[in-house]
């Protein structure tokens, strides 16, 4: 392939990958820890209502919320034990939140209708959506958006293309990487009920060329069974895992600004949504545990694991030998967009796609200099945006001006504040603008 | 030569005669008609536009309290004075200005004395720092201490200190309540510049959740409340937070700010000496 028809995007950066660390090795199951926190709202949209009482007792994969909203799903219980209080409890995002605390009993006792069923394929399209509703399933990859959403375009919305992302263009993060290595059938058959339910009749793995041994393993079984895919190796480049940018990547197709993907007949789900999916319409199996990669320099013993949902970070860092002394930050997702944590009591969630700890010398923390017009933010993000005009406009408070210049399409990757040479925090003056904008926007509209 | 001279001296300035004959006629003819009531309440002002008044800006106010659609003593910043002139400029009497109020920081929880989550290096102001983590401040409704407050004051009279703590310059405040506007987390109030003690917390968490994350908070003990502090309840408990009624029973005021457990009463300026230390000191004299 020349370099004229290279799959990626225009734009976005070469941050070090930082992969060896954990890569090669093979995901453990950790002992299950003695209690979780299950917060009601681990997805976007509306939130959830606790179904379950004080004192309540438990069966692994019991609904433990409800909604009688579309865009929401209820949460699961992921051990068997007894609820000993619903309370609010610190949640990934830095906010408190109405969770569910489950003491374990060590039974490990599996609600008993979780079954292999023999005709899922029979089902209809109506029943498997509900099944993957039921089960709770929000995008794996990070950003939690309810997943029978997604598998539910309108009518008048042609659905042909289904991407499936397994770029991870996160560096450090292996756990979607390890997934496709260790459970290849489970997301050819998560890919094939998807693909039954959207119609499609184009599948794409899009899978990062950092990681040859995935790509070869996904190709290993093309063509197997009654639907074909491709598996495009696609240039290591951040931020290639985006939605818009993925699909830009395989299908040259650009999603209008305020769009969807689905107005331009795409739909991209991540690998390991693919396996939730499975497990939920085989085996009606709520979405309870998750592939999570717990490394960086201030980790003991980097790993890959497979957690249950609602695993507090303290249990999971003792179990990889506890954290350096130099530790000075924790991060919940990749470093370029997950979240620094606050502190070790909080736990795993739906999108959690990793554990990270720095050490002080790895945490940049310089003061902010001038613009010096090099423009390499605006070279750099891949939403074609002008990242340094629209931070001068909110510094100033200009928000009418930012919109105008399209701050709502910012998807706050980072990629201008990583290049940024005067270390300007022009992600979070965005996102102070995204913020201001919206709230004015909502204001007009009551006024 | 002469006749150049002249030639241009009679065209430029018959030219100028012209336009200026001109710029007079449409001045009588397209004049617009300003009440000249406006333009003096407009001078009367004190030309802040801050808007406290509740329309755009000092001209706004000054062409609504004309026409009969505000009443004269709207201008908080300009106080007595003020309302007392744009009355007598419309000839009315016996206007009443309102009480003026002065800006009250109703937290005290700073560097020093509140819990923080996590080192925030980020943008210098509190709107910005909310959206990280809900702010870097373990109280949820503590000050953030980044200043928007300051740099909204259209008098200056906001500093931030060392602590990290708006204080505010009473002098300078003229209660126009635009750092009210200002504050994401709703901390700052108008008081009653007659008011000289206020609670100095907005907390509405439980005693347990407070004294976590704040030496000074309120815990809501409730003692202030009790008949021993304050016997007319002139406070009274809202919830986890007193409330406080009579703004001017100053005796259970400074009571109550005695006795506090968590320091949460402020006192505005000094503290007026008690009554019967002045009268030792007026029988020494």
């Amino acid at each position: 392939m020349g370099l004229v028809k290279q799959r990626t995007f225009l734009g976005g950066i070469h941050p070090p990958g930082k992969k060896h660390q954990t890569e090669k090795f093979a995901t453990e199951t950790p002992p299950l820890p003695p209690e979780v926190i299950i917060p009601l709202q681990q997805h976007i949209g509306a939130p959830s209502e606790p179904v379950v009482e004080k004192g309540s007792r438990v069966d692994v994969g019991d609904p433990l919320s409800k909604c009688e909203k579309f865009v929401s799903v209820p949460v699961h219980a992921s051990i068997s034990g007894t609820v000993t209080s619903i309370e609010e409890r610190l949640h990934p995002s830095g906010m408190n939140q109405l969770s569910v605390i489950i003491e374990n009993d060590g039974k490990d006792h599996w609600r008993s209708d979780i079954q292999f069923d023999q005709d899922y394929l029979d089902l209809s399209i109506d029943d498997m959506r509900d099944r993957i509703r039921d089960a709770g399933i929000a995008g794996m990859g990070g950003a939690t958006f309810p997943t029978h959403v997604k598998l539910s375009p309108p009518r008048d919305k042609e659905i042909d293309t289904l991407i499936i992302n397994g770029a991870e263009c996160e560096p450090f993060l292996t756990s979607d990487h390890r997934l496709m290595l260790e459970e290849p059938k489970k997301i050819l058959l998560g890919i094939q009920i998807m693909a039954r339910i959207l119609e499609v009749k184009k599948i794409i793995i899009a899978i990062e060329k950092n990681k040859p041994d995935a790509i070869r393993m996904m190709r290993k079984n093309c063509n197997e069974g009654n639907f074909s895919y491709r598996v495009p190796g696609l240039p290591v480049k951040y931020p290639q895992g985006a939605e818009k940018q993925l699909i830009y990547a395989i299908t040259r197709r650009r999603v209008p600004a305020g769009g969807l993907p689905m107005d331009i007949g795409c739909v991209v789900h991540n690998v390991g949504t693919a396996v939730a999916v499975y497990e939920a319409v085989a085996y009606k199996r709520p979405l309870v545990e998750r592939f999570v990669t717990v490394a960086g320099p201030g980790v003991q013993q980097p790993k890959n694991l497979r957690l249950r949902i609602g695993t507090p970070y303290q249990y999971i860092f003792d179990y990889c030998g506890g954290l350096k002394e130099s530790t000075a930050e924790i991060i919940m997702g990749g470093p370029m967009m997950g979240i620094a944590q606050s502190s070790l009591d909080v736990p795993v969630i739906k999108g959690t796609s990793g554990l990270l700890a720095f050490e002080k010398r790895n945490v940049l923390n310089k003061a902010e200099n001038v613009c010096i017009s090099c423009a390499r933010c605006v070279d750099a993000c891949p939403m074609k945006l002008m990242p340094t005009t629209i931070a001068n406009y909110v510094k100033h408070g200009y928000f009418d001006k930012a919109d105008e210049f399209n701050a709502l399409d910012c998807m706050e990757c980072g990629s201008c504040a990583y290049l940024c040479p005067s270390h300007i925090n022009l992600v979070h003056y965005i996102r102070y603008g995204k913020s201001e904008i919206v709230k004015r926007k909502k204001k007009a509209k009551v006024a | 030569m002469d006749l150049i001279f002249y030639a241009s001296l009679i065209t430029l300035g018959g030219l100028g005669l012209l336009f200026g004959a001109g710029l007079a006629f449409a001045s009588k003819k397209f004049a617009v008609d300003i009440d000249p009531k406006v333009e003096q309440i407009i001078e009367t002002l004190p030309g802040a536009n801050c808007g406290a008044c509740g329309y755009p800006g000092c001209s706004a106010y000054a062409e609504a309290v004309v026409a009969g659609n505000a009443p004269p003593n709207k201008c908080i910043p300009g106080g007595e004075d003020v309302t007392q002139n744009i009355a007598s400029i419309l000839g009315i009497t016996g206007v009443e200005s309102a009480e003026a109020k002065v800006a009250a920081i109703r937290c005290q929880g700073g560097k020093e004395e509140a819990v923080e989550k996590f080192i925030y290096s980020g943008i210098e102001d509190c709107h910005a720092a909310l959206l990280i983590n809900g702010g870097h401040k373990a109280c949820r409704y503590g000050c953030l201490g980044l200043g928007s407050c300051a740099k909204a004051c259209p008098f200056d009279a906001i500093e931030m200190n060392k602590n990290g703590l708006p204080v505010v310059i009473e002098d300078k405040c003229t209660g126009c309540g635009v750092c009210v506007q200002t504050c994401p987390r709703n901390i700052i109030e108008l008081i009653p510049i007659s008011q000289n003690v206020y609670l100095g917390c907005v907390s509405k968490d439980r005693t347990k959740a407070v004294k976590s994350v704040c030496k000074v908070g309120c815990f809501a003990c409730q003692l202030c409340t009790k008949p021993k502090v304050a016997p007319s309840g002139s406070i009274e408990m809202e919830g986890n937070l007193p409330v406080i009624r009579d703004i001017h029973n100053e005796e259970e005021l400074f009571a109550a700010y005695d006795k506090c457990p968590a320091h949460s009463y402020v006192i505005r300026g000094e503290r007026p000496v008690q009554k019967e230390e002045q009268k030792v000191e007026t029988e020494k004299q």
